[in-house]
């Protein structure tokens, strides 16, 4: 089951770079949560801060305090046990390119040490159904490498793998940038039926996409949340002129 | 005019387009020659001399005709049994230091400049060194000094091709393994290295073709052996040792024996790279990358 996370006072650097200035924000637990700006304006920050995969890059530093459901994620527990329950899909499919399509799904399973087959099966059919893979997969899940498949098919397999740890948080960063037309609308049906077991935070630069399938947007400017309000609203009748002047193409 | 012109430009370029396309094949040709001719040579010289003997009996004393090597092959493998398991997990492990984890400190910059100078030592002085460091304070000739030797000349190689090649892993492969929420070691082994393993596999095998034929640094260490021997306190013969001591001889039995040597050892290296090649492929998926 999704829940909710509460960002207080997050900043967040890369060397001298002070890219979050004091984000503070609610994020429904069970719906989709649309993030949009224009690029360097700390998005992707945003959500690597929100399992902890910011801190992996040595330049970088954080501070504040991220609770997701009752989980203060820089107090109370290790990074590897937050990114557990936080899932994340990339801005590029990134299946692992060794493994088979099985082997990718379980990975995260595999890794931390689980070795039940019948139920690695049954987590692994679940997981490419959820993510609307297995039909298309299921004859060649261990003979075929994960990197054999498409593009688009790619990304519905790291969204499989990323679901297969069960998470409660899923984080898309700009998860169908790479991806042609028809692949996208995939992703984006995905993510719609998706949202009703998991909290998901998604990246954007496509701000029709924003408006197809989240129910909250907030809008980043240089470092700063700028406006967070219902899609609808932002999209309609925004609040801040800055954020007015993004939506209509006015920059960015 | 002006078509003219065009004409003549796009024929320059079909003429230069040639040129290059020949200079490369040229090129092809001057690298693999040398290679075939060894091969042609030793088979042409080799082969005649190679019989049942050679692989079964070990070398009949001087003036006696026959014999063979077999002590050698079997002292050559024990020789690179040892060699390997010193420089195969020693190489990789510092590879992957100096890939994952010591990355721009000081102490990977002076481990990757030691294993430079490391590779750039002579494998006369390599011999000599074990000599001083394991041969003196034992007081006898080993196969347990030459295993060293030449296992300590391998690392280099391996440590080297490793951390290359596991930092050719795209950045996207390791994240995607920290943010599933596996940790760090088991991200690295199972992620990383398996990824990067057919050319981790490739500089382990070129480091053992490397000191599979090295004479040198066993004259000091292993020193030969003309009967059988397969303990590790005791000289003990190899191919490349057998080889040396044959084609300086003056018997022209002697002299067929070293060029039958010759070939069994190209082909044993041949057959064991050959070999890991395959086992190590078999597992690879259709489209893996």
């Amino acid at each position: 089951m999704g829940v909710g996370i509460e960002v207080i006072n997050l900043n967040a650097w890369y060397g001298t770079n002070h890219s979050l200035q004091d984000i503070n924000l609610n994020i429904p637990g069970n719906h989709a949560t649309a993030l949009i700006g224009p690029s360097g304006c700390g998005k992707s920050t945003f959500v690597r801060c929100l399992n902890r995969m910011h801190e992996t890059n040595p330049i970088a530093r954080v501070t504040g305090t991220v609770r997701i459901g009752d989980l203060d994620i820089y107090e109370d527990v290790q990074p590897v046990e937050i990114r557990r329950r936080v899932g994340m899909v990339f801005q590029r499919p990134n299946p692992f390119p060794t493994m088979s399509i099985y082997d990718n799904v379980a990975a995260g399973l595999k890794l931390n040490g689980y070795r039940n087959h019948r139920v690695l099966d049954e987590i692994v059919e679940k997981s490419l159904k959820n993510s609307a893979l297995w039909g298309e997969v299921k004859d060649d899940l261990k003979k075929k490498s994960g990197a054999s498949l498409s593009g688009g098919q790619q990304q519905r397999l790291c969204i499989a793998r990323a679901l297969a740890v069960d998470p409660e948080v899923l984080l898309m960063d700009e998860p169908a940038s790479a991806l042609d037309p028809v692949s996208t609308s995939k992703i984006e049906d995905l993510i719609f039926q998706l949202k009703s077991q998991y909290t998901i935070v998604i990246v954007t630069h496509n701000m029709q996409q924003a408006a197809r399938v989240a129910e909250k947007t907030g809008f980043f400017l240089n470092g700063r949340m700028v406006e967070f309000d219902s899609t609808h609203k932002i999209f309609t009748n925004p609040s801040d002129k800055r954020t007015e002047d993004y939506i209509t193409g006015r920059f960015g | 005019m002006k078509a003219g012109r065009g004409q003549l430009r796009s024929k320059f370029r079909e003429l230069t387009d040639g040129a290059v396309t020949g200079l490369a094949v040229l090129a092809t040709v001057l690298v693999v020659a040398p290679l075939v001719a060894i091969f042609v040579y030793l088979i042409y010289k080799g082969a005649s001399s190679l019989s049942l003997s050679f692989f079964t009996q070990i070398p009949k004393p001087v003036g006696e005709v026959g014999g063979g090597m077999a002590n050698a092959i079997v002292g050559s493998a024990i020789l690179l049994g040892i060699a390997s398991l010193i420089g195969v997990p020693v190489g990789i492990g510092g590879g992957i230091f100096l890939a994952e984890y010591g990355r721009g400190t000081r102490l990977a910059n002076a481990i990757r400049f030691t294993a430079d100078v490391l590779n750039g030592v002579p494998s006369i002085v390599m011999g000599i060194a074990i000599y001083a460091l394991i041969v003196v304070p034992q007081n006898h000739f080993s196969a347990f000094s030459g295993g060293v030797a030449l296992g300590i000349m391998m690392i280099p190689t391996v440590c080297r091709t490793t951390e290359e090649m596991l930092l050719m892993v795209p950045h996207a492969v390791r994240e995607a393994a920290l943010a599933l929420g596996v940790p760090n070691w088991r991200s690295v082994l199972s992620i990383t290295v398996k990824t990067a393993s057919p050319g981790i596999i490739t500089g382990c095998m070129l480091a053992f073709a490397r000191v599979a034929g090295e004479t040198a640094p066993l004259i000091f260490t292993a020193l030969g052996n003309s009967f059988w021997s397969t303990s590790l306190n005791q000289p003990i013969a190899a191919l490349p040792l057998q080889i040396w001591v044959y084609a300086q001889s003056p018997f022209d039995d002697w002299h067929r024996l070293a060029w039958a040597g010759a070939l069994v050892l190209i082909a044993l290296i041949v057959t064991a790279v050959s070999l890991v090649r395959y086992v190590t492929s078999r597992g690879v998926l259709k489209g893996a990358s």
